[in-house]
């Protein structure tokens, strides 16, 4: 469960990322667009790789051309040059060719590249979202690059060009589904792809033997919703004893019921969980559902 | 949990009864994200569709009758993830190639055609235009071309110094290969840069291929001044005629995006633009390949083959071969990237 969703702020903020994504078989997957953070921070982690490498290159070099004054020379500028031009614009295409669609850094962030249609990754998709890293990073870069080298005197060219530049670099910003210009030419979006556990019930986990310690009347377990429930599940699993004893104390009141016993907040609340959803989920079974708490 | 218990709950039984599909799901899609399908049985890998269904189906269910968020949500990652993977499959890559080489690629030009002539163009005049600038006065030089470009030529350079350069291969210092480098990742940039700028409605990409023609231009009026003008045309078509296309299909690319930004016409921007992005990297892949035997024929064609006829003759043949299998070698219609 993803900590973000306990914001009421944040929450919403999640569902303006989810995108109906329908499969041939008609179900909505309902994925998350990657925010402009993770993707820049797998960007920075794949850029991290490539420098990396070409120092690892270099320092290889090194140790073979011992002593070979020229010869190192020429083949450290044909590492720099080459290895550069193709790592930038090889290490993107190859990586998200493979099965998992993603760099290390994607995967890292657990991202992945999908075709904006649902169909499959076309190798021509990724050549076309990569070959435009050269408008959106490098030219920025080698902007900024003549900025420091010309001094103050072209400070004004600098700035312009960086700015001109600028509009390429930025353009996730300025759209709803943070497409980069190359996402939009190859008719790519990056999405966000996360491996799940299947954790435990959270109601289960009360034993079938024992009389059960709480019983709550009708009144009692129609006071909330569905939203409500979430929430209580989020808490029971976070298992954090100060919220449970806040949240506890909360339900209490809103109940009516006495601070009788305040030893056993969790037995409590998942006694009320457990409750609560076998309420709602047979009202689901009848089609009427309840939102939340404000719904009558 | 026993049976008393859960038949209080019809979420819990229902997925009592299916957590072990879910997990074996889950287990082999795992598996091949890893890249070792070859570890499971042909008999596992019919099953994946079944199973994948089944869990689709699943999810269905669990989003109309059971409220545990944690339950949703693990179905919606695992169908996501096998739905990507069972969608998700390539062709073998050898069907790929010959796909690409046998129609993508030719076809991608064939609609290029009319952008790849404006970009001829582009460079013609551009050449001609700095031709005549340098002819007239020979100052103009240095503000047309880049002094790493020039490498020391120059209107000043005498005619047997000009010579030297077109006939010894440039490699007085022992930094040949490094320079040969150089040159290789200068014009991909360059051609990248005229592919990735279209997007800029295509203006920069204009520029940039006429101020690459100037600088063709440029050199031309230098050395046909020395009596040099067909040694130098010897010495760059056996190369040039490929680089040169290149460069100018990398601008006709670009120009495809720019229209297609600018004047989307009966589709959706975004459809355009992802339109007309599937035929400018087709494009821009057969460009990397042509710079690369452009590379080849500079740094081994060019400082082996001393002779002005046979230069000519491989360029021309070269350019020849290009045209004929863009647009003349028949080719089936279908394409499967």
């Amino acid at each position: 469960m993803a900590d973000a969703r306990t914001a009421p702020g944040q929450g919403r903020e999640q569902d303006r990322n989810r995108r109906t994504f329908i499969t041939p078989e008609g179900v909505d997957l309902k994925l998350d667009i990657a925010t402009i953070g993770e993707r820049a921070g797998g960007f920075m982690f794949d850029l991290v790789m490539i420098v990396m490498t070409l120092v690892a290159l270099t320092l290889g070099l090194f140790f073979v051309l011992m002593g070979t004054g020229a010869v190192l020379a020429q083949a450290l500028v044909m590492v720099w040059l080459l290895g550069f031009f193709a790592l930038r614009n090889g290490y993107f295409a190859i990586f998200e060719l493979g099965p998992r669609a993603a760099t290390p850094g994607k995967r890292l962030m657990r991202l992945r590249v999908v075709a904006r249609d649902g169909s499959r990754l076309r190798g021509h998709q990724v050549v076309a979202r990569n070959a435009m890293r050269e408008l959106e990073l490098f030219l920025p870069l080698s902007f900024l690059a003549y900025q420091s080298s010309q001094g103050m005197a072209d400070w004004a060219t600098g700035l312009f060009g960086l700015l001109w530049t600028g509009i390429f670099a930025l353009f996730p910003f300025f759209n709803r589904d943070r497409l980069r210009v190359g996402d939009l030419i190859a008719g790519t979006w990056v999405v966000r792809l996360p491996r799940r556990e299947l954790g435990n019930s959270v109601a289960a986990r009360t034993a079938p033997t024992e009389q059960p310690r709480y019983a709550f009347s009708d009144a009692q377990l129609s006071v909330y919703g569905e939203f409500e429930l979430q929430k209580l599940e989020e808490v029971l699993r976070r298992n954090d004893d100060y919220s449970m004893i806040v949240v506890a104390r909360t339900i209490r009141e809103r109940l009516g019921m006495a601070p009788t016993d305040a030893e056993d907040d969790h037995a409590f609340l998942e006694a009320y969980y457990t409750a609560l959803c076998q309420r709602l989920e047979r009202g689901m079974l009848f089609g009427k559902r309840k939102k939340d708490k404000y719904q009558r | 949990m026993s049976a008393a218990a859960s038949s209080q709950f019809a979420s819990a039984r229902f997925r009592e009864a299916r957590t072990v599909d879910w997990l074996e799901l889950e287990q082999r899609i795992r598996e091949i994200e890893r890249g070792r399908v070859r570890s499971l049985s042909d008999e596992d890998l019919l099953e994946l569709p079944v199973l994948y269904r089944a869990a689709l189906s699943s999810l269905s269910v669990a989003r109309e009758t059971s409220l545990d968020a944690d339950l949703v949500a693990y179905l919606e990652a695992l169908c996501a993830r096998a739905y990507f993977v069972l969608y998700g499959v390539q062709p073998p890559l050898w069907r790929r190639l010959a796909s690409f080489f046998g129609a993508g690629w030719p076809l991608a030009l064939r609609s290029l055609a009319r952008e790849t002539l404006i970009a001829v163009l582009m460079m013609l005049l551009g050449a001609v235009a700095a031709y005549c600038l340098v002819a007239s006065d020979p100052s103009w030089y240095h503000s047309i071309v880049p002094g790493d470009l020039a490498g020391g030529r120059g209107p000043q350079s005498s005619a047997a110094e000009l010579r030297a350069g077109l006939y010894d291969g440039g490699g007085k210092d022992g930094m040949l290969g490094a320079f040969a480098t150089y040159l290789f990742t200068h014009n991909a940039q360059i051609s990248l840069m005229c592919f990735a700028l279209g997007f800029a409605f295509g203006v920069p990409t204009l520029l940039l291929l006429l101020y690459n023609g100037c600088i063709l231009g440029a050199f031309m009026a230098v050395f046909v001044s020395k009596g040099l003008g067909l040694p130098l045309a010897a010495w760059l078509s056996i190369h040039g005629t490929t680089e040169l296309f290149a460069i100018a299909i990398a601008g006709a690319a670009g120009l495809r995006i720019g229209m297609a930004v600018a004047f989307p016409g009966r589709l959706s921007r975004t459809a355009a633009t992802a339109a007309a992005g599937r035929t400018a990297a087709f494009a821009m892949i057969g460009v990397v390949l042509m710079l690369a035997v452009a590379g080849l024929l500079e740094g081994v064609g060019r400082q082996v083959i001393q002779s002005d006829a046979v230069r000519v003759g491989i360029g021309g043949c070269a350019l020849l071969g290009w045209l004929l299998y863009f647009y003349v070698m028949p080719v089936r219609e279908t394409v499967d990237g």
